[in-house]
């Protein structure tokens, strides 16, 4: 891998940037510098500011202070449209396409190719796959990209960024839901536009993907820079310690006992039998016991997500039985799964975790009011009480109860659904 | 649980105060109350009087738009309640007229929440088909005569008083109360804004939204046919052709006035209520000033159009891109 020269001028260099909201400071003079042809890692702990930094840098929302240049020229975009037609695009973990239109009409979305006034949808679908052909890409571009997997989904995110001549290309955490063979997929067209001299700003939260494909790093904490440093020969301990801002050592003596409960042959807290529905999932067997921890692995497509979706009554079973505590029990609504001590983390946070408009206080007793029923309102105090403590617990920034969850970082409002999940078990 | 104070709720009820005082300079007498046959009355009395049936599909309709849904047959749905009701007057008690009016407002609503909730019909199409159907149906019930009765106990739900104050503004006020307490005063409030706010991560937190769903629709049913039963009992008749003839689009306007959005989540009864004594008030200001009637639609509209330029989130977007920039370092 050919690392840029260092004494190339910079694509993008952004300097002191700073926004505050309210009177929380979410960035605090950060710096950034990407070369052409750099594919750029910024690295931080959830709410350290990363996603800040892009939508400031991009425009979506307004800085306080700070200065973008583009090529040495200063820019000040003010929306993500002005950034995009700048040279700046983004691409966000949750594709920010249309499921419902073709491959091809979200490549051309607002510059289909028209002839008087018609769109020419033959011409469009021939561009189109002249356009993901370039990126080893080879499908049926008249299909929904619904039909698609989340990896080929990104791929047009970029594909169109880049056709709309973005010379700065912005990915944020595009690796979060893709499987290993998806991020191979990824990458390979990430080191196809770095060839191109395209600068790419990458956000992960995987180290082994920053070792694999990046060149540089620009590690953030709690909105300040902590530093840039180039990838080789940089210590993955290092690292962790940039963004941790403590020793890694420090951390890893957390770790729990794990044999603790192996032996554990009492009767499971739940099994699953022959549970499946058709069309959907197989039937499976699934047996949870006290004290586990049961993964469920496999490639996208594989199942996982419908598995868990069943379990909890997302999708209404249609054979099987399910058990808990040694009886049977009929789980058809996430509200019968509840009703048992069930939780559940959806996989896609912004439409199925969080309800954006209520506040972080609402959302993280949503569920255990939905438990109590409608008639046993939860006291102000206790959920006051409640919400602090998972306030604290999951080091929610900034911690204030009144805010609503889609205000949060999207890393943040993320852990807001593990209470709103998990509190109605047990221990209530 | 404490009732939640509206705390948007300043541009409506500056709105609402600003018309009573322009009614008050175009007609000075616009405050003057009289106590007569143990009623009060003066047009201020008159505003919260004529505004009750509008206030009452409100309170219902607020809870319906809460979960992103929207009834359009609430002014039907007054048609029928007003003519069981007026049926039944001069053979039943008046409890009986009352709670027949009511049981069939419950009907009507189930029926547009089965569909919407359970049928998954868009619910402008679901209630649609009874906004339709229900003037028939009424008229079904009247066989298509302007029934009239003579009841004076069923009368009395429009043109009596409790302590002075005209019945129908006791029912409403009383309507609102038992919404309040049922709604802020259970977890139900929270469960409807979830659902509306999003249906999908409130499901899978629990909350049963199909029945959130049937049961807004259920109570905007009983509070369109209480409104019915008010009308009916004012013009001492049932009339289906006309009983609360797009009083629907009314019971909408003031809920968006009220601040609540046609996008479902957050909402506020009271304030909704207030957006419905608002249409009141510039409808009796405009009668009152003498202008042709013909003006009021566009008066109307005018009121409309500020109070929701007030409450867009917009403005202050314009305002700070008309204000000169801030300087950026």
């Amino acid at each position: 891998m050919d690392t840029p020269r260092a004494d190339a001028p910079p694509l993008l260099d952004i300097r002191g940037l700073t926004k505050s909201f309210a009177a929380q400071r979410a960035l605090d003079g950060v710096d950034l510098t990407l070369r052409a042809g750099e594919i750029h890692a910024l690295l931080g702990e959830n709410g350290a500011g990363k996603s800040t930094l892009i939508k400031a840098a991009t425009g979506i929302i307004a800085r306080d202070a700070g200065t973008i240049r583009l090529d040495g020229r200063e820019i000040d975009p003010k929306s993500g449209a002005e950034a995009v037609a700048t040279g700046i695009a983004t691409v966000y973990q949750e594709v920010n396409l249309l499921p419902n239109l073709s491959v091809a009409e979200n490549l051309y979305l607002g510059r289909q190719p028209t002839r008087f006034g018609l769109v020419r949808s033959a011409e469009m679908r021939r561009n189109a796959r002249a356009l993901l052909a370039g990126f080893g890409l080879d499908i049926d571009v008249a299909a929904p990209l619904a039909d698609y997997s989340v990896a080929i989904q990104h791929i047009c995110a970029i594909a169109r960024s880049v056709d709309l001549s973005a010379r700065v290309l912005i990915l944020d955490e595009p690796t979060a839901s893709l499987d290993v063979h998806e991020v191979e997929i990824l990458f390979r067209v990430m080191r196809e536009l770095k060839s191109r001299g395209i600068g790419i700003v990458f956000v992960t939260h995987f180290l082994d993907q920053v070792y694999a494909i990046c060149d540089r790093i620009t590690v953030l904490r709690n909105g300040r820079l902590v530093g840039e440093r180039p990838v080789a020969g940089l210590p993955k301990l290092e690292l962790v310690r940039m963004m941790l801002g403590r020793e890694l050592a420090e951390v890893e003596t957390r770790r729990p006992e794990r044999d603790a409960v192996a032996a554990d042959t009492s009767m499971p807290l739940a099994r699953f039998d022959a549970f499946g529905r058709s069309r959907y999932v197989e039937p499976f067997e699934l047996v949870l016991r006290r004290g586990t921890v049961v993964g469920l692995a496999g490639l996208l497509g594989s199942g996982r997500t419908e598995t868990a979706r069943l379990v909890f009554g997302a999708e209404a079973a249609d054979c099987g039985t399910a058990t808990v505590d040694g009886t049977t029990v009929r789980i058809g609504s996430p509200r019968d799964a509840v009703r048992h001590g069930f939780g559940f983390c959806p996989e896609e946070r912004k439409t199925e975790g969080i309800v954006a408009e209520l506040t972080v206080r609402e959302n993280i007793v949503l569920a255990l009011q939905a438990r109590r029923g409608w008639t046993r309102p939860l006291p102000r105090r206790e959920q006051d009480e409640i919400t602090a403590r998972f306030i604290r617990l999951l080091d929610i920034r900034p911690a204030d109860p009144d805010r609503p969850i889609g205000l949060l970082s999207g890393a943040t409002s993320r852990r807001c659904c593990l209470p709103a999940g998990w509190r109605p078990i047990r221990a209530c | 649980m404490p009732i939640r104070l509206p705390r948007a709720g300043t541009a409506q009820i500056a709105a609402f105060l600003a018309i009573l005082a322009i009614n008050w300079m175009v007609s000075p007498q616009f405050f003057d109350i009289r106590l007569q046959d143990g009623r009060l009355f003066g047009s201020i009395i008159d505003v919260f009087n004529r505004g009750a049936p509008v206030a009452l599909l409100a309170i219902g309709m607020v809870l319906v738009i809460a979960t992103r849904g929207i009834d359009l047959s609430v002014g039907a749905v007054m048609a029928i309640a007003g003519a069981i009701a007026a049926s039944l007057a001069d053979s039943q008690p008046v409890w009986v007229c009352l709670a027949a009016a009511l049981a069939a407002g419950a009907v009507c609503g189930l029926w547009n929440g089965l569909l919407v909730a359970i049928f998954g019909i868009q619910p402008i199409v679901a209630t649609l088909i009874l906004m339709v159907a229900g003037r028939g149906i009424a008229q079904l019930i009247t066989e298509g005569r302007i029934v009239t009765f003579a009841s004076p106990d069923l009368a009395a739900l429009g043109g009596g008083a409790l302590l002075g104050v005209p019945m129908p503004v006791v029912l409403t006020a009383i309507a609102l109360i038992v919404t309040l307490a049922l709604v802020r005063g259970t977890a139900l409030g929270l469960m409807i804004e979830a659902t509306g706010a999003n249906a999908r991560a409130s499901r899978l937190a629990g909350i049963d939204t199909t029945a959130m769903t049937v049961a807004v629709y259920v109570w905007c049913g009983i509070c369109a046919a209480l409104a019915g039963v008010v009308a009916a009992a004012d013009i001492r008749g049932a009339d289906a052709n006309n009983a609360g003839l797009w009083l629907e689009l009314d019971a909408i306007l003031a809920v968006v006035i009220g601040g609540t959005s046609l996008f479902g989540g957050r909402f506020s009864i009271p304030l909704a209520v207030v957006g419905a004594l608002i249409i009141q008030a510039m409808n009796t200001g405009i009668l009152l000033s003498g202008y042709r009637p013909e003006l009021n639609l566009v008066v109307k509209a005018m009121v409309v159009l500020a109070v929701l330029l007030i409450q867009s989130p917009r403005l202050a977007d314009i305002r700070a891109y008309l204000s000169p920039r801030r300087a950026r370092s």
